[in-house]
């Protein structure tokens, strides 16, 4: 699976309450919660993106709460993939049970800036800019998620195994 | 080599293996499950696309909503009445209701049903708090919520152990809340991430459960995937008590403690004896400072109460502070119990009058403002000092608004001066 979208860039320590605010967690229909992606780091991120955009983190991305709500905002807004230095482990469970593509890489996330438009290819695990050669390397997942993120979510994955 | 009491409560889950080690990847059973008005619903809507006829145990499914009600809205209260009809549809022992309902966090110990030496998932962040009785304890999302519900198991990466001693006699007026927030100021909001925070030390026998409790709650805050701390006499004496009074069904606990020769990744040693309280400042739990540094900070509302916060020794605790004086006129009072039975206790105690003459308002049990929810939104440029978890931007109201996080003392002082005050500045 390849991606290829213009960069958004944030800092480290972007947490759940900024991806997705509680005062819109009276509703858990992704439509509805795509409208208020990442409104209190940036409130007019839902009117500049375009399908397939890329957000780029720092440090501990999707820190503090358990929502799902947050991955599931960013996958219903059209982003279509997060790279960050280092993942909360809850958003990091809750993006990969959800299916939304998720990628490790501090370089990639030292040297993406904002408005680059990079490719990502998820199979190989490779990011890069657009028209360059230089690659940086994403971690890769052991087996067992691979096969959750193959299934396209925990949920489906659980159908396989029926 | 040895185990850590974490990977020996894993082990002893995990299926289909005989050893573990930090970094393993295992399919593990589950003693009991969590969700709450908040993110039970998208878990019931996933749990009924699977199509099964019955949740894995009746009785090891737990649905507290205790987020958002008594109803704030209309869709609110669609979201809990979706918890309240699959409850029934399935036979979920464990549902509760308004008039039962408390924090998930402080409900559940309270009632016996988690123990020492369980595995327990919630899809709640603070699900880490249970860590305190002994168990495993870990905070997941909907998606996990729901394959639990259907098949009793979960995935999980075995984490690294960090521990935490603890040494000392902590001063009055400081307690777990200012140890878990000089742990998080030491080692920072992604210091513990991934990893397992164990708390440990001759410090840990003078606290009582809702100390523990409290610390616990907060590991997440450092980043990490659960705190435990190992049962004590004071553990079996609150979960013996526990069962005794509701009967869950339940009652058989197992008391694990880590090996001598246990594998750490750290070990910090903290002497706490010399502590003063932690107060920790917008926008991160990990700025912790001394009240003495934020005297000058004028506070428009103090928040006692929360799963980190709102037990019946934490009301104790502010009702000593205010108890013949009066909030000041700045500043809004709002004292929130975490449970039912706490808040009768308070009202036996009398710190609930202690509130009201105060001129503070005594809430039903609620997550309330905790996040922002509910029961006391910040508006545009308020400053609150609250005994909750999370200080992060917008957290409690406006994006504008900010958040001081303290112990019960400490807040109630901070209500009574109107700034960010020190029981001992009154």
């Amino acid at each position: 699976m390849k991606f290829k979208g213009t960069v958004y860039k944030f800092g480290d320590d972007v947490n759940t309450d900024e991806i997705i605010p509680a005062r819109y967690l009276n509703t858990s229909d992704p439509k509805e919660l795509a409208k208020y992606c990442m409104e209190d780091a940036d409130p007019e991120f839902v009117e500049k993106i375009k399908l397939g955009d890329i957000i780029v983190g720092g440090e501990n991305f999707g820190c503090g709460s358990s929502r799902e709500h947050a991955p599931i905002s960013i996958k219903a807004a059209g982003i279509s993939c997060v790279i960050a230095k280092s993942f909360a482990r809850i958003f990091f469970r809750n993006a990969i049970n959800i299916g939304l593509p998720i990628f490790t890489s501090p370089e990639a996330a030292d040297n993406l800036e904002a408005g680059d438009i990079a490719e990502v290819d998820a199979t190989r695990g490779e990011i890069k800019k657009a028209k360059r050669e230089k690659t940086y390397r994403a971690e890769t997942f052991p087996k067992f998620i691979k096969e959750i993120i193959r299934s396209g979510g925990l949920m489906a994955y659980a159908e396989k195994q029926k | 080599m040895g185990y850590t009491i974490t990977e020996k409560i894993l082990l002893s889950h995990a299926k289909g293996i005989s050893e573990i080690a930090p970094g393993d990847f295992i399919r593990a059973n589950v003693d009991i499950c969590l969700g709450n008005d908040i993110t039970s619903p998208i878990a019931i809507r996933e749990f009924r696309q699977l199509g099964k006829k019955k949740v894995f145990n009746q009785k090891r499914v737990c649905l507290v909503p205790d987020y958002f009600l008594p109803a704030k809205d209309i869709q609110s209260a669609n979201q809990a009445k979706l918890l309240k009809e699959f409850a029934a549809e399935f036979g979920i022992t464990n549902y509760f209701e308004l008039g039962q309902m408390g924090v998930e966090h402080a409900l559940l110990p309270e009632r016996g049903l988690v123990l020492p030496g369980d595995l327990m998932i919630g899809a709640d962040s603070h699900t880490c708090t249970h860590g305190a009785l002994g168990a495993f304890a870990t905070g997941v999302g909907s998606t996990d919520l729901a394959y639990a519900m259907a098949f009793g198991e979960c995935w999980l990466k075995v984490p690294e152990t960090i521990q935490i001693r603890f040494t000392g006699k902590p001063r009055k007026w400081v307690g777990g809340k200012d140890l878990i927030l000089h742990v998080i100021a030491d080692i920072g909001v992604a210091g513990a991430l991934y990893k397992t925070l164990e708390f440990t030390g001759n410090t840990i026998e003078m606290l009582s459960m809702d100390d523990r409790f409290s610390m616990c709650n907060m590991a997440v805050e450092a980043g990490a995937k659960n705190g435990i701390i190992a049962p004590d006499k004071e553990t079996e004496k609150y979960v013996k008590a526990a069962v005794r009074k509701y009967k869950p069904a339940r009652k058989a606990y197992k008391v694990i403690s880590s090996d001598e020769d246990a594998v750490y990744s750290d070990v910090r040693e903290y002497n706490v004896s010399k502590l003063e309280p932690v107060v920790a400042a917008p926008h991160l739990p990990s700025n912790g400072k001394s009240v003495s540094q934020l005297k000058d900070i004028e506070v428009d509302q103090v928040v006692i109460g929360s799963c980190t916060n709102g037990r019946i020794s934490d009301l104790k605790q502010a009702a000593a502070v205010i108890k013949n004086k009066k909030v000041h006129s700045r500043t809004r009072l709002v004292v929130i119990p975490a449970t039912q039975a706490i808040y009768l206790e308070a009202i036996k105690e009398g710190y609930a009058e202690t509130f009201v003459r105060a001129g503070g308002v005594f809430c039903t049990p609620s997550c309330g403002p905790c996040l922002g929810g509910h029961m006391g939104i910040l508006a545009k440029g308020e400053v609150a000092v609250a005994t909750t978890n999370r200080n992060f931007v917008g957290r409690m109201g406006h994006p504008q608004s900010s958040v001081y996080l303290s112990n019960p003392a400490i807040a109630a002082a901070s209500a009574i001066k109107g700034m960010i005050a020190h029981p001992a500045d009154l």
